[in-house]
């Protein structure tokens, strides 16, 4: 099962804990909101990406499932 | 939005409404016959016709989203709680007046529409929502609420409310929002079409537009409906016409007509270059797009849409950057203020235009806005920021001689002309209670 990380925009304070925890999974934009990377949590950051969900102030941060698994094609 | 010229071509919606005549309950039966609700007994098995006819006919949503209404009622008829109704006649669209023209017009259409679709969902009763803006067409639904008093013709509750009018507070969420009591706002839904909770019921929300041609699919069948459209296009819609147009205002138009064709009907100053459509979160199309059908298939090989049914006509006179830049800054100025890269980004887009427009040479301008449409895409509560991102990648593509002439530092032979844009000032304070 894919899971993936979404933000609730309202919710979200932009101070950027989040970022912190988990730079391999989240960047910030210049004002300091988070901006998800990538369709789906690859497996070993699936512990990281559960650290800073718990860890988010604002409960702004959740897991969900990715509803068809997105195999993003990547042209190389 | 008060001062509505009466529409001007007239055959389905609009039928009986020419010259400025606003249809009173008898002349409004008297034009399209009365609407039989079903009884008691029958509403079932009418339920399960109707909405086949509604499949049928074809029929989409007209408040933009252009969703197919037959599937989303279907959600609505199933749900175990009883829902609330809501007509959406919020039209926060500054160029937009058909929904307000339909109200002044042709109110009881939209009432008996939403008698259909209170009928239909098995609502307990019917909100109808206009902007407090807007005491034109709110006078019109009150006389209109009375008009059937008096005639005994009183099958449902209905409650004419007024929320602000804000452009982002006819956003479903934000009306649903509001009608709980809160701040007319977006809120943010996890999974998107989401279910809507006003006062602990399912709420379902359809436009004006769409609850009219409901009243008429009710009475004469899909097949009927159908017919009002050309080629693969199902009925009529409403079209506010304006910008370089000597007849700016709203028209009933088959959905299908060449754009070119329902542009005329507002008699254009000169050659019309291109079009805004949908919206101030729609799309700017050029030349090539005024041959398309006026129809979702027909516009979405030019990235558009009919929307909201807006088209501002242009002939290339104002300056394609000085308008984009307009349209950034007021939408930046509606943003309900609650996401970051919502209310960040957009004035952080619309100053950048504004460089670009006033002809300040900004090295790497241009980049620095395409970046910022990418990170500001798809990352509010609401599509709010959606659709600026939406309109000025759309203005990139039709204006991209001017947008390259600002960022090359020529000077534009344009630059101070006058706006074909009906921008109303952003509402000073800020009101969403
Ligand atoms: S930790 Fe939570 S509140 Fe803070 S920036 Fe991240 S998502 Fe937003
Ligand atoms: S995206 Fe903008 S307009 Fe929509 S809810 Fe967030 S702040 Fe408000």
């Amino acid at each position: 099962m894919e899971v993936r990380l979404r933000v609730d925009p309202v919710a979200c304070d932009g101070f950027g804990h989040c970022a912190e925890l988990a730079p391999e999974l989240i960047s910030l934009d210049e004002w300091g909101y988070p901006i998800i990377l990538g369709e789906s949590i690859p497996k070993q950051f699936r512990g990281v990406a559960e650290m800073a969900v718990n860890q988010c102030p604002r409960k702004a941060l959740f897991l969900e499932r990715v509803a068809t698994p997105t195999t993003t094609p990547t042209t190389r | 939005m008060t001062d509505l010229a009466p529409p001007l071509s007239s055959q389905r919606l609009l039928a009986g409404t020419d010259h400025g005549q606003r249809l009173n309950y008898e002349q409004h039966r008297a034009t399209h016959g009365d609407l039989l609700l079903p009884a008691r007994k029958q509403v079932h098995q009418w339920r399960t016709t109707m909405l086949d006819q509604i499949a049928t006919a074809g029929l989409t949503g007209r408040g933009g989203g252009g969703f197919p209404t037959a599937r989303k009622l279907q959600s609505g008829v199933n749900g175990r709680r009883r829902p609330l109704m809501v007509i959406n006649v919020m039209e926060g669209e500054p160029a937009a007046k058909k929904d307000s023209v339909l109200a002044c017009f042709a109110p009881h259409l939209i009432l008996d529409g939403a008698e259909v679709l209170a009928t239909l969902t098995h609502a307990v009763s019917i909100a109808v929502a206009v902007a407090r803006d807007n005491p034109a067409a709110l006078h019109s639904l009150e006389l209109a609420l009375s008009e059937r008093k008096a005639a005994r013709h009183t099958p449902f509750d209905v409650a004419l409310v007024a929320p602000p009018g804000r452009y982002v507070a006819g956003e479903e969420s934000a009306l649903a929002h509001w009608l709980d009591g809160a701040r007319a706002v977006p809120t943010f839904r996890a999974t998107k079409p989401s279910k809507l909770t006003i006062k602990s019921r399912p709420g379902v929300i359809d436009n004006a537009e769409t609850s009219a041609d409901l009243a008429l699919i009710a009475r004469r069948g899909p097949e009927w409906f159908r017919s009002g459209g050309l080629g693969d296009a199902c009925g009529t819609t409403l079209a506010t016409l304006s910008g370089n147009v000597e007849e700016p205002g709203v028209f009933e138009v088959p959905l299908g007509t060449p754009l070119r064709n329902v542009i005329a009907l507002a008699r254009p100053q000169g050659p019309i270059l291109g079009a805004l459509l949908g919206g101030y979160g729609g799309t700017f199309v050029g030349p090539a797009a005024l041959d398309a059908p006026y129809s979702q298939s027909g516009l979405r090989p030019y990235g558009s849409s009919p929307g909201a049914g807006v088209i501002v006509a242009f002939d290339g006179s104002s300056c394609g950057v000085a308008e984009t830049a307009r349209i950034a800054r007021w939408t930046a100025n509606e943003s309900a203020g609650q996401c970051g890269p919502c209310v960040f980004g957009l004035p952080a887009l619309a100053s950048e235009l504004e460089l670009l427009a006033n002809g300040e040479r900004v090295s790497g301008i241009q980049e620095r806005i395409l970046s910022h449409l990418e990170v500001i895409n798809g990352r509010g509560a609401c599509a709010h920021p959606d659709g600026v991102v939406r309109l000025v990648r759309s203005a990139f593509a039709v204006f991209a001689n001017d947008f390259q002439a600002h960022a090359q530092g020529v000077r534009c032979p344009r630059a101070g002309a006058p706006s074909v844009l009906a921008l109303p000032e952003n509402s000073g304070e800020i009101e969403w209670k």
